[in-house]
Parts: structure tokens; C-alpha cells; sequence
């Protein structure tokens, strides 16, 4: 009898692990559901094949840990329910720590309603050759209060590899964001810091959107520093529709409609289009039917930053693309402003009412251009040290 | 051979390590609660079980439901126009999911998947999933979800297979949601507003309740708000009846109180501001769920809508409802089309 069982124990060692992955999906998510404030799940090193999201819900102070970004590996090819494949919402300190999500069939991890969440060097990938049909977004916290996201990576999303939308109090550092359309977004989110990551070889490196329609109307004290944001000329693969969609390919930083947002110590190297690009809204073309919605940038301030670009055409077919390969050429200036004023903050000389001002300084290799949009492009001029605030 | 069975032995050494650390509060087996009397499978209600109907209901992968509804014994709810009514502490929701073989001879031959009781408990309701064995004489309770192959003949009389998920625990609150917590979806007067087939005959659910001391004051007839049967022209017009179908299958979510706020669409009946309804409203995190589409309703163009789009499609990061179904729903997708086509 102890030899038969010895035989068994030899027989089903091996096998549970590539056999088993339906047992995994309900193991894990039976831990998801019994775990008791403070718990620590372990999930184990190996590739898991999962067919349905991972969901956890009203927990307290829970950590899911893996055993390494590379060493547990959370693979969704094959899943076929659920619109993500972690997601997490209304908790309390929750921890995410050490694994990879791959190849979600919608978004890699969403977060949501949760006040403390924590990111720590958690992969989101989509393998392959990015295309439209990878998942929208890889770490995605949405109307979360105290959002960390520490030494991760976002690979192949079709829309956002790391985006914060409708949140507050936000660290998103020493991350790396690249094959995304967006690398690292932050729409309608208050009190940001973006610091220390790598974004290559997105579409747009790193993107501060305020958009209209939505619960948390605006962002604000958003600050953009010591990042490395560089190549970013990946064609955009965005499904239309998405906001996203209209950012050119070859965008270093885009800021789109947002307020109090500052850019400072950043290499902003070899984004062909627009190492930095500032429009409203209205420029996307998009109708504003949100009466509480502000459409436009204002109290930005860029300065202190590297840019450099190497001479050639901007990259991609956009609108912005031909018509600045028109303009300027293969030395297109590196900072661009649509030119358009929230007119209820400058006065009757056109000037900028007190702390609302876009303020470009100090930067090396500093060039700007105005677009006149409004106008259909006519006076688009080269303003290289006008974006001076007297206040 | 044994190899196999050995893996069959391992994974319910596996699934059955787990299982043990749950507290032993709620019933493992259907059985146990005493719903129904006689044989489990006929869901022959016990006499404090009233059964109840929708009049436009959410639909899950064509499965058919019976719903019934126990409060506490002397215990009753109280009238209210809009919404969820309030059911006293104790009240048990029992809703099971189940297959006819043959869809022309509803009720013969059935397939029961699944039965889901909502329970109030100190002021908040709690959703607990039962899933049937095969020999249909109980049903076990399942925190973790599962998923069943069926098999069933449809109206035209074409062999139908689905791949009918049974959610998690908490995918339950991803629809059953309002402010985060968990609450039922159906049970509002104007959802009740209609006839049903009791023992003693048929009748108007509303009036029934109210007879039978479950429902308290009920006003006069003509104001009480009737929501429209999505598939009968007769109980409404076009726009109530696909107005009716959104409110079921998607207000949970998309509605302020929602986990589907976050994008700004509202689908309640009750939304009056175009954009939240969607019209000429781009998304907002649609990601490939756009389906390259700009709006969420491209008013006369059904085609073009996000909205027709995520019904249509049955990919899992695309389609909607995001749980609860495989199979689109063509008969409401049909809906949904001739009202976003006439749209003007």
C-alpha cells in the first residue's frame, strides 16, 4: 500500500502542474475570495493559463505576490471571459507585487474604487507584434486614492501601458512603458508625480490628458520630472474612436487640455514630431457637449528639460505631421502649442491672467512653435522665448 | 489509464486543499435551505416562496429563469416609484438558471445550471451561487465560479451550444453593484407592473403582493410606472421598449452609481442628457472595444455605434454586458439596431 502510494505521489507530481490550470484559475480565485485582512497570496513561480479574470473585491490590506516579474507568469491567450485579466476594486491597501499579466483579452489589471494600491515590479505585456487587437491598458487604477506604481513595465498596449484615469494622489516611478500606443498616461487626476521612468518607442511617451464626460472633471498638480522619454515614433495602432487615437506617432510629451502640470528635468531625446505637444481640446476636433468641461491647457509650466532630435521629416501621416514637414521641414522645433488660450483667463491684450500662463524656460535647445489652429494654421510661427510668465 | 486517473486524483487533492478554509456560515447544498418541496428539480416552491416575473428581463446566453421571492414571515416592502424596492431584513431572492432541451417545449426536459440566492442580511445583501450536478438532485455551492457546456434546440428549431459561465463570488458584484454595494437588479415596481400565472390564477403581480400583505401601500393604478416588454410592440413604443432593454442589461453598470461610471454612458431609463445616453459620445476607455467606431451611438447608423458594436461582438475585452453571456443576444441586437437606425 505505502509502495502503491509512493507510485501515485510519483505519478501526480508532475502532471497536476501543466495539467491542472483549470484548478488554478479555481484555486487562486477561491483565495482571492476567503483572503482575511493582512493575507499574503503567494502565487507560485511557473506560466498559469487562465481563462477568466482573476477578481478581488472589498478586501483589506491584502498583498498577491509572485515570485519575480519573469518567474510568475499570469497568461490570459486563451481566456474567454471577463472584460480583464486581474482586476481589483473597492479594497483598502491592496498590494500587487512581482508577476506579468500577459496577453489580457481587454485590460491587463484594472483597478478600481480602491484607496491604496500598489504596483510594485508587475509586468503587463501583450506579446507579439503590437497591433489594435492587444488589450487597452496594462496597469490601469481608475477613481483610486493613493496609486503607486513602482519598477514596472508595460509592453504592447493599444492604448496606455501605465494609465492613471479619475485618481488621486499618484506615484508612478522607475517604471518602463514602451510598444504602447501611450506609454504612461495621467487624465482627469489629481496631485501626480511622474519620475524616473522610461518611456520608448510608444507612440507618445508620456501623455496628461483632461477629458470631458466623466465623473472626476479635472486633473491637476501634476508634476513630470527626471523621466527618460526617448524614440517614441511607433506608428499609432489605437482602435479609432479612442482618445489616443489622435496622439501623432513621434510624441515625447503631450499635454491635452490639463492644468497645473510641470515638466522639468526630463530627456526628451529623438521624438520626431513633437517632443512636446500642448493643444486643447478642441483641436482634436472632437465636440464638447460638458458644460463643466474646460477644454483647455492652462498653468503649465515646462522647463529645464533636454531636447534633442535627429534632423529628418516627422514621423507618420497626422494632420500635425504634414503640416509641420511642410512648415519647417526636417528641423521641426521641438516644443509645439496649438496656440489657443482659454479665453476667460487672458486679458484684452491677450496675456495670460495671473498663474494660468504656459511657461516654457530654461530648456536645452529650446524651440517652440505656435500653430495658430484656430486659424486654420495661418500665422503658425516659431516662438521660441515668448512663453515667459511675467507672474 | 492510470496516469490519468491519477490526474484526476491530484486535482481534487488540489481543489479540495483549499476549500476547507471557508467558514461554514451559509448552507453547502440548495437542498438545505428548504425552498422547494418534493423532487429539488421540479423548483416546487414551498408555500412562504412567491414567484415572480420581470417584464423586461437581463438576458444570460438565452438561459431560461425562475425567479422567486421569501420575506420574512409577517414581514413586508414597502412601495417606492423608482428603483430596487427595499426588501425587509431576511428577504431571499431564489433565481435558477436552466435549459429547456427543446425551446418549443418550454420547461420539458430541463437543464438545470444553476441557482442564485441573494439574501439580506444585517442591511446588506449577500449572493451565493448553487450549481447543479448532473443527476440534477441538488446543487453545491461554488464560490469560484464554473463553466458548463449546453446544448439546446432554439425556436427555429437549430441545435444551439453555449458555453454558459457560472461567476465568481465577485463577479456577482461586478453587475449586482450600486455605490459598491451589492444589490439586486430587477425587482422594481415598474418591472413588476404586469401579469403573472399564480395557483389561483392569473394576475397582476403588483396587486397580488399587496393582497397577500408583502407590498405596503400601493397607489392607485395609473400611477404606477410600467417598465415596457422589450419584445412586445403592443406594451410600448420602439424607444421604450429598447430604452427598457438597456436599462436591464446595462443600467447596472452604466449608471452614476455604477462600476461602469467611469465612462460617462448612462443607460438608466430615467437619463435624459444625450451624450450620457451616448449619442455622438466618444468613449472614453473603450480601448479595442471601440471596433474602430467614434461614437457610442451614431444616431440612424446602427453600424457605426460603439454601443451595437460591443452587443454584437463576442470577444471577451469587447463585448457587453462584460459577464453573463458568450452568444450575442440577436433578438435584442435587432432591437437595438431598428431603434439606433430610426434614430434621428
Amino acid at each position: 500500500m505505502r509502495l502503491f502510494s509512493f507510485l501515485l505521489f510519483i505519478l501526480i507530481g508532475i502532471p497536476t502542474v501543466s495539467f491542472c490550470q483549470k484548478d488554478f484559475q479555481k484555486k487562486y480565485q477561491s483565495l482571492f475570495i476567503l483572503a482575511e485582512d493582512g493575507d499574503v497570496i503567494e502565487l507560485p513561480e511557473g506560466v498559469f493559463e487562465l481563462t477568466n479574470t482573476l477578481s478581488l473585491e472589498g478586501k483589506k490590506k491584502v498583498t498577491i505576490r509572485g515570485k519575480g516579474m519573469n518567474k510568475t507568469i499570469l497568461s490570459f491567450k486563451n481566456q474567454t471571459d471577463g472584460a480583464e485579466g486581474i482586476r481589483v476594486s473597492d479594497g483598502i491597501d491592496i498590494v500587487l507585487e512581482a508577476f506579468t499579466v500577459q496577453d489580457a483579452k481587454g485590460d491587463a489589471i484594472k483597478t478600481m474604487h480602491v484607496k491604496g494600491i500598489t504596483f510594485r515590479n508587475v509586468k503587463t505585456e501583450w506579446t507579439g507584434t503590437p497591433g489594435p487587437e492587444n488589450g487597452g491598458y496594462g496597469l490601469y487604477p481608475v477613481q483610486c486614492q493613493g496609486v503607486m506604481i513602482d519598477q514596472c513595465e508595460a509592453i504592447g498596449a493599444s492604448d496606455a501601458g501605465i494609465y492613471v484615469g479619475q485618481s488621486k494622489d499618484i506615484i508612478v516611478k522607475k517604471s518602463k512603458a514602451y510598444h504602447n500606443v501611450a506609454g504612461i498616461e495621467i487624465e482627469n487626476s489629481l496631485n501626480a508625480e511622474v519620475f524616473e521612468n522610461e518611456a520608448v518607442e510608444n507612440t507618445g511617451g508620456i501623455l496628461v490628458f483632461d477629458l470631458p464626460d466623466l465623473v472626476q472633471k479635472k486633473g491637476g498638480q501634476v508634476k513630470v520630472y527626471n523621466n527618460n522619454i526617448h524614440d517614441n515614433n511607433y506608428i499609432n495602432f489605437a482602435p479609432q474612436g479612442n482618445i489616443v487615437a489622435s496622439v501623432p506617432s513621434g510624441t515625447g510629451i503631450m499635454i491635452l487640455a490639463a492644468k497645473e502640470t510641470e515638466v522639468y528635468q526630463n530627456k526628451i531625446i529623438n521624438n520626431q514630431s513633437a517632443g512636446t505637444l500642448i493643444i486643447s481640446y478642441t483641436t482634436t476636433g472632437k465636440k464638447i457637449k460638458d458644460k463643466l468641461y474646460d477644454p483647455f491647457p492652462s498653468a503649465i509650466s515646462i522647463h529645464n528639460n533636454i531636447y534633442e532630435r535627429k534632423t529628418g521629416s516627422p514621423v507618420g501621416k497626422d494632420p500635425l505631421a504634414l503640416v509641420l514637414g511642410r512648415k519647417f521641414g526636417e528641423n521641426i522645433p521641438h516644443i509645439i502649442f496649438d496656440g489657443i488660450k482659454n479665453p476667460a483667463l487672458i486679458d484684452s491684450t491677450g496675456k495670460w491672467i495671473a498663474g494660468q500662463c504656459i511657461s516654457i524656460v530654461n530648456n536645452k535647445d529650446q524651440s517652440i512653435v505656435t500653430l495658430d489652429v484656430q486659424n486654420n494654421f495661418k500665422n503658425i510661427e516659431r516662438a521660441d522665448n515668448s512663453f515667459k510668465c511675467d507672474n | 489509464m492510470l496516469r490519468f486517473v491519477s490526474i484526476g486524483i491530484a486535482c481534487i487533492f488540489f481543489l479540495a486543499s483549499f476549500s476547507i478554509f471557508e467558514k461554514k456560515i451559509y448552507p453547502d447544498k440548495l437542498s438545505e435551505w428548504n425552498f422547494f418541496k418534493g423532487k429539488l428539480s421540479e423548483l416546487d416552491p414551498s408555500k412562504d416562496l412567491v414567484p415572480y416575473a420581470l417584464n423586461t428581463p437581463l438576458f444570460t446566453d438565452y438561459a431560461e429563469k425562475s425567479r422567486f421571492v421569501r420575506l420574512p414571515s409577517g414581514k413586508s416592502v414597502n412601495y417606492q416609484k423608482e428603483g430596487v424596492l427595499n426588501f425587509p431584513e431576511g428577504t431571499a431572492i431564489v433565481k435558477t438558471f436552466y435549459y429547456s432541451a427543446d425551446f418549443r417545449n418550454p420547461g420539458k426536459d430541463k437543464n438545470i445550471i444553476e441557482t442564485r440566492v441573494l439574501i439580506k442580511e444585517q442591511e446588506e445583501w449577500k449572493a451565493l451561487s448553487y450549481v447543479w450536478n448532473e443527476e440534477q438532485t441538488d446543487a453545491i455551492r461554488e464560490i469560484a465560479g464554473d463553466e458548463k457546456q449546453v446544448q439546446f434546440i432554439d425556436q427555429q428549431g437549430i441545435t444551439q451550444k453555449v458555453r454558459y459561465v457560472i461567476p465568481n463570488q465577485n463577479q456577482c458584484k461586478g453587475c449586482h453593484n450600486s455605490n459598491d454595494q451589492l444589490m439586486p437588479i430587477g425587482p422594481s415596481v415598474s418591472q413588476l407592473n404586469g401579469n403573472l400565472n399564480y395557483p389561483t390564477g392569473k394576475e397582476n403581480q403588483l396587486k397580488y403582493w399587496s393582497k397577500h400583505g408583502m407590498l405596503e401601500n400601493l397607489p392607485s393604478y395609473a400611477s404606477i410606472p410600467k417598465t415596457a416588454i422589450w419584445n412586445d410592440p403592443l406594451s410600448g413604443d420602439l424607444n421604450a421598449r429598447a430604452r427598457a432593454y438597456l436599462a436591464i442589461n446595462c443600467a447596472h453598470c452604466h449608471r452614476k452609481e455604477g462600476p461602469a461610471q467611469t465612462s460617462g454612458l448612462y443607460l438608466t431609463e430615467s437619463e435624459t442628457d444625450i451624450t450620457a445616453l451616448g449619442i455622438n459620445k466618444p468613449p472614453v476607455a473603450a480601448g479595442k472595444g471601440s471596433g474602430g467606431r467614434l461614437v457610442d451611438i451614431h444616431a440612424g447608423d446602427a453600424n457605426a455605434s460603439i454601443l451595437w458594436y460591443r452587443m454584437h461582438t463576442n470577444n471577451p475585452g469587447e463585448r457587453m454586458p462584460e459577464l453573463g453571456r458568450s452568444l450575442a443576444h440577436q433578438e435584442g441586437l435587432a432591437l437595438i439596431t431598428e431603434w439606433i437606425n430610426k434614430m434621428k
